[in-house]
């Protein structure tokens, strides 16, 4: 099976117009991606997105209706589940509740027919590696959540497989530990160097663990990226809306010159510091980032990219406080403020007039 | 004010729990001790209980009669059919479970829809008497019956095959009597089974076969356990069905009972065989018991590799 190597950061995975029809419905339509040699890549969606089913087809528990899937230059079209070389962390794990932590770990190895020692040795070393060695004999049940989700990861990492694919890895454990254990997962997954594909609808899950993330909605994919890409200029209002919060302004483009443009909406001028390539009248919508915004009860000396409101609600959250503003033309705008000051009094309050303003460079314009 | 509770004998919950017990206590232990204690005395045809305790001259006696018991244990016939009635039991068993595996299995994977009506084809024979289903199967296989004329027609036998009154007649009634209940209890574990642990086996690298056997059949261990009990218990002293399909040669613990008890009019004998069978019985249901509560502990333990 030694294909050609491929180095790290070279394409490994590539998915090609890959659908899938279900009685009438398509549920994953005309998604095309290619994931890298070691990377972690986050599929991210709210559910009936189609991530799941994308996922499954990879693992080969569905069939595509049509498409292929290359795995280091390898079509996977047709191969069943247990000849891919790839294991699969199950949501909510499916650990085998007959077997003790040592037999679901040799599991898979047993499969391959591989030699009694390399067995004994492969599993001791997946034992170690996720820090379990003491409950070998243990069965799944007298485990605790967070242990459980290590033997799973140790059994879909033993038979060292080309790809990893993690399903909602950390959605069945409570908020605290999900946070450990993101870091303690990334630092295993890239101590082994296995190339990655994970499902989650966690946007905080997939910011931490992902290098690139893919935002799906509808069977489609709408934007790919690092994880700052998608959250600093997401390319279309979707994708600005389900990754993290924004205010979003429609208007028009009323100036457009190669290094600003002017777009007016009914809460005012914006200037934004680049070009858009748009003609004048092009209908678009601008985001601007909760935290990108400024609060304060004196006019700030911008003319433009500044709009007027009173503090309706008021969110003391200790290092911040959000701040929800309604707008003279009735908009709402959504603000978050770094609590520097421990002084009450210099802190606006409900029932403040207020100026919200921001940046040349804190929107994002989007084609409507 | 407090609320008023009624006293514990009255609740709802002592009746619920307390009148089937008091039922199985009249029904089944009360003429099971009587039994046992008929199995002790002499054999008295104008006194068929007999009497244990007798008072004479200001001293109590108890008689207890061994000899039906050393009879059993010495007479070579009643070991053969104790031996035989197990091996009967234990084949029936491992039939129905040949057959009703799989069956379950497909139940169990068929599709939702499909799933109600399966079941009801399954539990469809007891809606006819028992009795009435098993005579049939005298008109299937006797020498003139419908297999045997339809093999003949079909020239792929000269002579009628002599199949009732043998051993293969009374396998055929047996497991088809108990299968409906090796399927059910089967078939209510299978329909439970998480698809998930099939699709993690064989996302490791488990073959369909292998999965079945590495993880479908160990999960379901305990509804084969439960099937099996079903299945084996009722068939140890099963009567009607070697009665009716068996032959000479089919040695069944059912039939010794009823000559001793209807033809020899020997209570006491008949008494003691019932004692010796309803032990037989108990040892699979202690072993079934320990089984179970082993089951809860899971113990930890290492797949066979």
């Amino acid at each position: 099976m030694p294909g050609p190597v491929i180095e790290a950061g070279q394409p490994f995975l590539q998915i090609q117009h890959l659908q899938k029809d279900y009685a009438g419905v398509r549920a994953v339509d005309d998604v095309s991606v290619t994931v890298n040699k070691g990377e972690i890549f986050a599929l991210l969606g709210s559910s009936g997105c189609g991530k799941s089913t994308l996922l499954r087809m990879l693992a080969g528990f569905e069939t595509p209706s049509s498409g292929d899937i290359t795995l280091a230059g390898r079509s996977l079209t047709g191969l069943p589940p247990y000849e891919r070389p790839i294991n699969m962390m199950f949501q909510s794990y499916a650990l085998f509740p007959h077997l003790s932590v040592w037999d679901n770990i040799a599991f898979g190895l047993r499969r391959d027919r591989l030699p009694r020692n390399d067995i004994a040795h492969r599993v001791e070393g997946m034992l170690e590696l996720v820090q379990l060695k003491q409950y070998a004999q243990r069965k799944p049940h007298q485990l605790s959540g967070g242990q459980q989700q290590r033997v799973a990861l140790a059994r879909s990492l033993a038979k060292r497989p080309q790809l990893l694919l993690l399903d909602e890895p950390l959605g069945a454990l409570d908020k605290k530990l999900r946070e450990r254990t993101q870091l303690e997962l990334v630092k295993i997954i890239e101590h082994v160097g296995v190339t990655c594909v994970m499902v989650t609808h966690d946007q905080e899950e997939a910011m931490t663990i992902a290098t690139r993330i893919a935002v799906m909605s509808e069977g489609r994919i709408l934007q790919v990226g690092r994880p700052d890409e998608i959250y600093e200029t997401p390319n279309c209002r979707f994708v600005a809306d389900f990754i993290g919060s924004v205010n979003l302004f429609d208007g028009a483009v009323t100036k457009d010159a190669p290094d600003h443009t002017e777009i007016t909406t009914p809460e005012g001028r914006h200037l934004v510091g680049h070009g858009v390539n748009l003609s004048v009248g092009a209908p678009v919508s601008i985001g601007v980032r909760p935290e990108k915004i400024d609060i304060s009860r004196h006019a700030p000396p911008q003319s433009a990219n500044v709009v007027q409101g009173e503090i309706v609600n008021l969110a003391y959250l200790g290092s911040t406080t959000v701040y929800h503003l309604r707008l003279a033309s009735g908009m709402k705008l959504k603000a978050t403020a770094l609590n520097h000051a421990r002084n009450e009094g210099l802190r606006p309050a409900t029932g403040d007039q207020v100026y919200a303003s921001w940046a040349d460079n804190a929107m994002v314009v989007l084609a409507q | 004010m407090t609320p008023r509770r009624a006293p514990w004998l009255l609740s709802g919950r002592s009746l619920v729990i307390g009148l089937p017990f008091a039922w199985l206590l009249l029904s089944f232990l009360l003429p099971f001790l009587i039994v046992l204690k008929i199995s002790f005395s002499e054999m008295d045809i104008s006194n068929p209980f007999g009497t244990l305790f007798s008072y004479v001259d200001d001293v109590l006696i108890m008689k207890l009669k061994l000899g039906n018991y050393a009879f059993i244990a010495r007479d070579e016939l009643y070991l053969l059919t104790y031996l035989s009635s197990l091996k009967y039991a234990a084949l029936t068993t491992l039939c129905c479970l040949l057959i009703g595996y799989p069956f379950a299995y497909f139940m169990a994977r068929a599709s939702v829809s499909l799933r109600p009506i399966l079941l009801m084809m399954v539990m469809l024979p007891f809606w006819t008497s028992f009795l009435l289903r098993i005579y049939a199967w005298k008109g299937i296989l006797s020498n003139d019956g419908l297999l045997n004329r339809l093999l003949l027609d079909l020239r792929l036998i000269d002579a009628p095959l002599q199949i009732m009154n043998t051993p293969v007649s009374m396998m055929i009634g047996l497991v088809y009597a108990y299968l409906p209940f090796m399927i059910l209890p089967l078939y209510a574990n299978l329909v439970k089974l998480d698809l998930r642990y099939l699709e993690a086996a064989a996302d490791l690298g488990a073959t369909p076969w292998q999965t079945f056997w590495r993880v479908t059949v160990p999960l379901s261990r305990s509804g084969i356990a439960a099937g099996a009990m079903l299945v084996f218990i009722p068939t140890i002293g099963e009567y009607v069905i070697p009665e009716l399909l068996g032959g000479p040669s089919t040695l069944m613990i059912g039939r010794v009972l009823w000559d001793e008890f209807f033809t020899n009019n020997d209570w006491p004998m008949a008494s003691a065989v019932t004692v010796v069978v309803v032990l037989l019985i108990l040892a699979p249901l202690v072993w079934f018991n320990r089984y179970q509560s082993d089951q809860d502990r899971a113990a930890p333990g290492r797949e066979r590799p």
